[in-house]
C-alpha cells in the first residue's frame, strides 16, 4: 500500500449472476488512490468503471479480493458501518444529479449534514460555505425543478462537499451537461480538490473531464489496461 | 424529524392523490368516532334513565322473584320488616309490589302488570305523587307506550281484574291520573302503577312487596331475606344490547378503514417502485436501509396524521353541533331503553384510542410494503432498476 493511500484495491473480482451463470464486471483488479488525487476511471460502457466506483463507495461488495477504504475492508462492513462510512467520509456525485425534488437547494445540501446530527448553527454555516463554493447562494431557496442542469450538478457537488469528505466519487458527472457547464463544474471540483485535499475519483468517458484529471486509469473488460499519471507538462 | 419533514414534503408534493387518501381516511376516522360516540351517548343516557326510573342504586328482590319469569310473580312477595323496614322508613328503600292483572280498555282485554309504589317515594323519578287518591277513585299512572297500545288517555277510566292472595278474582275501575313520558320501557310497557297501600289492600297483602328499590349506595348486600342485585346486574341487558350494537357497527367501521388503508398500501407500493433512485440516493448519502424504511413508513403513516387533522377540522364542529342538538330517531318504542334523542358522547379516552388505532393501522399498512426497501440493492436502486 502506498504510504498515503486512501483506497487500496487488491485482486478484486466482481461477478454478477446472469441466468444460471455469471457476468464478470471486474477481474483481478489491483489499484491504489492516494490522498488528494484527482483521478478518473476511463473506459467504454461495461468496462467496470461504475462497479469499481460503487465498491469504493461501499454501495457494493467484491466477490473476491479486498477493497480497503480509509483502512476499512468494504467486505467486512455491516450495513450500518458502511452507511456511517458514506455519511462521514464519502461524497457521491451522479450523472442524473439525484437531488431530492421536494427539498430546496439549501435543504438538499443540508440533508447530508442532518444525518451527522450536526447542530443547526454549524450546519447553517457549513451549508452556506458549500453553496458559496459552487456559487449558488442566490438559488438557495429554489427547488431542483427550477434549476438548469449545470446548477443542479453544482448543488450535487455542494451536497457531496458540505460534509468535507475524504473521498468524492463522481459517476459521469458531466454526461448531462453542455460544454460550458461541464468546464464550470470541473473547475469547481478541481478547486475544491486543491483547497481541501479531497480525493476525487471519476468514472467517465468524457474527453472534457480527462483534461482535468491528474491520473487516468483505463479499464477494459473489467481489467486495468493502463494507469497513467498526467503531469502539468503533458496537459499543457 | 428528517423523516417527518420529508414525509410531509413528499405527501404535499403528491397533491391530489394524498388528499384523496387523507379524505377517505379522515371520513373513516370521523365515522368511527361518530358511531362510538353515539353508542357511548346511548349507553350513558340509557344507564342514567334506567337508574332514575327503574333500578335506583340497586334492588332487593324477594327470593322467589325472577323478572323474566311471569310465573314467579304470584309467589314473589314478602313482608317488609326488620332492617328493610328501617331503610324504607328512612326513605333509602322504596317497596314495589308487582301483581298480574287484566285490564279492559274500551272493552278489550289485555294482560298487565299492576305495580304498587309509595306515592311519596323520592328514589325514582317516577311521578308517583300523582297516585295520591282524591276521594273514592283510585288513581293510576301509565307510560306513553302503554297509553298508545291501550288507547288510554289522562282522565280515562279502565277496569282491571286481578286475583288476590287466596286466588279470588276481584275487579274495579281505576282512573288514569297521568301519562308519564320516559325512555325506559321496563316501567312502561304493559304496566299500570297504583298506590302501594291500595294494591296491598286489593291483594290482602298488607306491608308486603315484591322488590325494594334502593336510593343509596350504602346498601350493597342482602338485607334479611331480600336479595341484593347491584346496578351492573340490573343493567346487564342494556350492556349486552350496546355491546351487540358495537359489534355490528364495527363491521362497517372496519370496511371504511380497510378501504382507506388499502389506498395507503397501494400508494406505498407505487411510491417504492417509482422512487427507487431516491431510495438509492438516501443510501448513498449515508442512510441505513432501516432509516429509509423508516422514511417511507412515516410517509405512509403521515396520511393518518393529516387525516386526523382534517377530521378534526370538520369533525369537531359537527360533533359539537350533534352534542347540542342530539340525534332524534323518530321512533318512540324500540323495546329497549333508548331516548328519543341521543346526545353523542365523545370521551377523551374514545378520541385518543380511535386516533391511535387509525395511526397505528396506517403505520402498519405503510410499513409492510416499505420492508421491501431493506432487500433492495442500492446500486440497482440508483439506476432506477425495477427490483
Amino acid at each position: 500500500m502506498e504510504k498515503d493511500a486512501i483506497v487500496s484495491i487488491k485482486n478484486l473480482t466482481k461477478q454478477f449472476p446472469v441466468g444460471k451463470g455469471h457476468f464478470t464486471a471486474l477481474s483481478d483488479v489491483n489499484i491504489e488512490f492516494g490522498v488528494g488525487e484527482f483521478a478518473g476511471l476511463v473506459g467504454p460502457s461495461g468496462s467496470g468503471k461504475t462497479t469499481l466506483l460503487n465498491i469504493i463507495g461501499s454501495l457494493d461488495t467484491p466477490t473476491a479480493g479486498t477493497a480497503m477504504v480509509m483502512g476499512q475492508s468494504i467486505s467486512d462492513l455491516s450495513h450500518k458501518q458502511s452507511a456511517l462510512l458514506r455519511s462521514r467520509h464519502i461524497g457521491f456525485i451522479f450523472q442524473t444529479f439525484n437531488l431530492l425534488p421536494v427539498y430546496t437547494v439549501y435543504e438538499n445540501v443540508e440533508f447530508a449534514l442532518l444525518l451527522q446530527r450536526m447542530n443547526s448553527v454549524e450546519r447553517h454555516k457549513a451549508v452556506m460555505e458549500a453553496l458559496e463554493w459552487v456559487g449558488l447562494i442566490d438559488k438557495m431557496k429554489s427547488k431542483p425543478s427550477m434549476l438548469s442542469g449545470g446548477e443542479s450538478q453544482r448543488v450535487a457537488i455542494a451536497r457531496a462537499m458540505v460534509k468535507k469528505p475524504k473521498i468524492v466519487l463522481a459517476d459521469e458527472p458531466t454526461a448531462n451537461l453542455d460544454s460550458k457547464n461541464s468546464h464550470h463544474i470541473l473547475q469547481t471540483m478541481k478547486k475544491l480538490n486543491k483547497e481541501l485535499k479531497v480525493t476525487f475519483i471519476f468514472a467517465t468517458h468524457d474527453e472534457k473531464v480527462m483534461k482535468y484529471l491528474d491520473r487516468i486509469v483505463n479499464l477494459a473488460d473489467g481489467k486495468i489496461a493502463a494507469d497513467e499519471r498526467i503531469t502539468d507538462h503533458i496537459k499543457a | 424529524m428528517i423523516a417527518f419533514k420529508l414525509a410531509f414534503r413528499n405527501l404535499l408534493g403528491a397533491g391530489l392523490r394524498t388528499w384523496l387518501i387523507v379524505a377517505v381516511l379522515s371520513f373513516a376516522y370521523v365515522v368511527i368516532l361518530f358511531y362510538n360516540g353515539m353508542l357511548s351517548g346511548w349507553d350513558r343516557q340509557g344507564r342514567r334513565d334506567t337508574k332514575e326510573w327503574e333500578i335506583g342504586q340497586g334492588q332487593l328482590w324477594h327470593s322467589a322473584y325472577d323478572k323474566y319469569d311471569l310465573f314467579s310473580i304470584q309467589d314473589a312477595h314478602g313482608p317488609v320488616v326488620g332492617e328493610a323496614k328501617k331503610f324504607t322508613d328512612k326513605g333509602k328503600l322504596t317497596p314495589v309490589l308487582i301483581v298480574q292483572a287484566t285490564a279492559y280498555p274500551q272493552g278489550r282485554m289485555q294482560g298487565v302488570l299492576l305495580k304498587g309504589i309509595n306515592p311519596d317515594q323520592q328514589i325514582l323519578k317516577f311521578p308517583s305523587s300523582m297516585l295520591h287518591q282524591d276521594g273514592q277513585e283510585i288513581n293510576a299512572l301509565i307510560g306513553k307506550r302503554m297509553a298508545l297500545t291501550t288507547r288510554l288517555n289522562k282522565g280515562d277510566k279502565v277496569l282491571i281484574r286481578w286475583r288476590d292472595k287466596d286466588g279470588t278474582f276481584d275487579a274495579l275501575e281505576v282512573k288514569i291520573a297521568d301519562v308519564f313520558n320516559c325512555n325506559v320501557p321496563a316501567v312502561d310497557n304493559g304496566q299500570i302503577w297504583i298506590d302501594l297501600n291500595t294494591l296491598q289492600k286489593m291483594m290482602d297483602l298488607p306491608g308486603e312487596a315484591t322488590l325494594l328499590v334502593s336510593g343509596t349506595d350504602e346498601i350493597n348486600e342482602n338485607v334479611g331475606p331480600w336479595i341484593y342485585k347491584d346496578t351492573e346486574f340490573l343493567l346487564a341487558e342494556l350492556n349486552q344490547i350496546i355491546h351487540a350494537k358495537k359489534g355490528g357497527s364495527m363491521v362497517m367501521q372496519a370496511m371504511l378503514l380497510i378501504i382507506a388503508l388499502l389506498a395507503i398500501f397501494d400508494t406505498q407500493i407505487l411510491s417504492i417502485f417509482r422512487r427507487q433512485k431516491e431510495i438509492g440516493t438516501y443510501i448513498a448519502l449515508g442512510m441505513t436501509r432501516a432509516q429509509v424504511v423508516g422514511i417511507f413508513t412515516v410517509e405512509g403513516a403521515t396520511h393518518s396524521i393529516l387525516a386526523t387533522i382534517l377530521g378534526a377540522l370538520y369533525g369537531i364542529p359537527l360533533f359539537l353541533w350533534l352534542g347540542i342538538k342530539g340525534i332524534t330517531f323518530g321512533v318512540d318504542d324500540m323495546g329497549i331503553t333508548m331516548a328519543e334523542t341521543i346526545y353523542p358522547y365523545y370521551s377523551i379516552g374514545l378520541i385518543i384510542t380511535t386516533t391511535l388505532f387509525v395511526i397505528l393501522s396506517a403505520t402498519i399498512m405503510s410499513y409492510l410494503p416499505a420492508r421491501r426497501i431493506s432487500r433492495m440493492k442500492p446500486t440497482d436502486a440508483l439506476k432506477g432498476k425495477i427490483q
